[in-house]
């Protein structure tokens, strides 16, 4: 047997090809699978449960695979909905499929799947010994889950398999693997195991794994031995080398890919150019093991206020770092003496903008820039303490002298009010796996018709 | 003569919130054995400010590429991260001398 699996882009709400998707569908694929979810932007989706995407987009793509879903007449599945995966982005995704059956005059069984955590669950598995660290792994403790914000567990093929079984038109999935929603039908077929597992890796980033990633499209053929993969745009190909290459994407380990219940191991594949446009792929290995589910969590670390001000004059630029330690140690005193905090109640940082602010203390190169961005955050146990202290100070980051007998100078500040008050700092704060006697225990089917 | 001269590209990515994958694309085989022979994983560690022990290494000949990961020297999206997605760890690879 075939099954034959589209997936129309890495994610929903970057865009794919449409003619690509046209060409995809006219193949007469057996599913429709895309990913909509990543932790790749940061924790903040997890914290906040919002979608990083905007709805527009969300809604424009979504509507574009629901056509698609009903000319093909197949299954379409969308895993980590709404980037995080939450039970609230799931909702949002459902809120989006109702709103587009309703104007499509689709008449639809829509399944969700629902992978948010309660945090006395994972209290309850942490006390029977059931979560694991991985490395590296923060501390963890019950009163630092009861703390979480979110906590999500990331489900596998065996999740989604329930959800189709459900007979769903279509299946809004929350938080599992980036693989599942692609490997899910051809297991439940029984097509090779190292194969599905490797094709859904593969096609899991849409047309990444071809010579035009920003086409989207790729076709799977997924049977007993292997995988065939292509890309429907017609100026996109897989060659062994775009296909192979994709392994090293976002992966640690290029050869072994950890899922729930087992992982994948590729060091025995084969990838072989069936044409221009084809690469075939055999010899990947499924290992079975205990059955686990990755756990994600994102907790408030705080909030934070901003303030940015951009050094010009060359005396400042030269002896930008200079300036701001002293004007840091100046800011720390005035905080104490104004309002009666000191660190660790609250912490203000100045990062160099055209000098060291994307690699810190790792950055070895040295140079004088026309201008240096002076970017001041401030982290407090509450939003108000942090605006406050942003607002203090506001008028020595605009004009805090280097030396004392010089006239007063005034920094660039772009914008008014020129503190911005960020909101939550969200943190990940889990990196463990927790071990399932059944996969479903942790997971939750609604079953629903809309339109 | 910097490494990056020698190759394809140097790319660092997230690995998930915990760890950066850097892959060093060296295009041609002769490419491939001068910066596998020659690249020692301790400058890595020394530049990205990780234990040696905790580098994980893998020099693909097949793809022409040396992966090297390593746990996130702060975990992506904390108060000390400077960088979300980890891509401007590979310029450090990119630039140094072979």
């Amino acid at each position: 047997m075939t099954t034959r699996v589209l997936v129309p882009s890495g994610v929903l709400g970057l865009g794919f090809d449409r003619a690509a998707l046209s060409r995809g569908v006219a193949m007469k694929p057996d599913i429709i699978a895309i990913d909509g979810g990543s932790t790749d932007s940061g924790p903040w989706s997890l914290g906040a449960g919002q979608s990083k995407y905007s709805r527009a987009a969300t809604k424009a793509e979504w509507r574009h695979l629901m056509q698609a879903r009903a000319e093909a007449g197949v299954p379409l599945v969308i895993g980590t909905s709404g980037t995080c995966g939450a039970d609230a982005t799931v909702d949002w995704m459902y809120a989006i499929t109702a709103e587009l059956a309703a104007e499509l005059g689709q008449k639809l069984t829509v399944a969700r799947l629902y992978s948010q955590q309660p945090a006395r669950r994972i209290v309850q598995a942490l006390e029977e010994g059931r979560v694991t660290p991985l490395t590296p792994a923060p501390e963890i403790d019950a009163d630092g889950l009861r703390a979480m914000a979110n906590i999500v567990a990331l489900g596998g093929v065996e999740q989604v398999q329930a959800a189709l079984a459900t007979g769903a038109d279509i299946i809004l999935c929350g938080r599992v693997t980036d693989t599942a929603t692609i490997a899910a039908l051809p297991l439940a077929r029984g097509e090779a195991a190292g194969g599905a597992w490797h094709g859904a890796k593969i096609a899991e980033c849409g047309a990444l794994c071809s010579t035009n990633p920003t086409s989207g499209v790729i076709l799977v053929d997924f049977d007993e031995t292997g995988f065939t993969v292509e890309a429907m745009a017609e100026t996109a190909l897989c060659t062994p080398h775009s296909v192979s290459a994709h392994m090293l994407y976002e992966n640690s380990d290029p050869f072994q890919l950890y899922e729930p219940g087992g992982y994948l191991d590729v060091r025995g594949a084969h990838y072989t150019a069936l044409d221009a446009r084809r690469v075939r792929v055999e010899g990947s290995e499924w290992v079975p093991g205990p059955y686990t589910v990755k756990l994600e969590g994102a907790r408030a670390a705080g909030y934070q206020t901003t303030i940015m001000a951009v050094l010009r004059q060359q005396h400042y630029v030269t002896h930008a770092q200079e300036w701001a330690d002293k004007l840091h140690a100046f800011l720390t005193a005035q905080i104490t003496e104004r309002m009666g905090l000191t660190p660790p109640d609250y912490t203000l940082e100045f990062r160099m903008i055209g000098v060291n602010g994307a690699l810190g203390a790792l950055e070895n190169r040295q140079g004088q820039p026309a201008e240096v961005g002076v970017l001041g955050i401030v982290t407090a146990a509450t939003q108000e303490i942090a605006s406050e202290i942003g607002k203090l100070i506001n008028p020595w980051v605009l004009h805090y002298p280097l030396t004392e007998d010089e006239e007063l100078p005034t920094f660039a500040f772009p914008y008014s009010p020129a503190t911005t008050d960020r909101g939550p700092l969200y943190e990940f704060a889990l990196n463990h796996v927790m071990a399932l006697e059944d996969p479903m225990s942790a997971f939750r089917l609604t079953v629903s018709e809309v339109g | 003569m910097r490494l990056g001269d020698k190759v394809l590209k140097v790319r660092s990515k997230n690995a998930g919130p915990f760890w950066i994958t850097i892959d060093i694309f060296c295009g041609t085989p002769e490419a491939f054995a001068e910066v596998s022979g020659k690249l020692e994983t301790q400058r890595v560690a020394d530049l990205t400010g990780t234990p040696l022990q905790l580098v994980k290494r893998f020099d693909i000949a097949d793809l022409r590429v040396v992966k090297l990961s390593i746990p996130r020297p702060v975990v992506q999206g904390s108060r000390d991260d400077r960088d979300m997605h980890g891509a401007a760890l590979a310029v450090l690879i990119d630039e140094m001398s072979l």
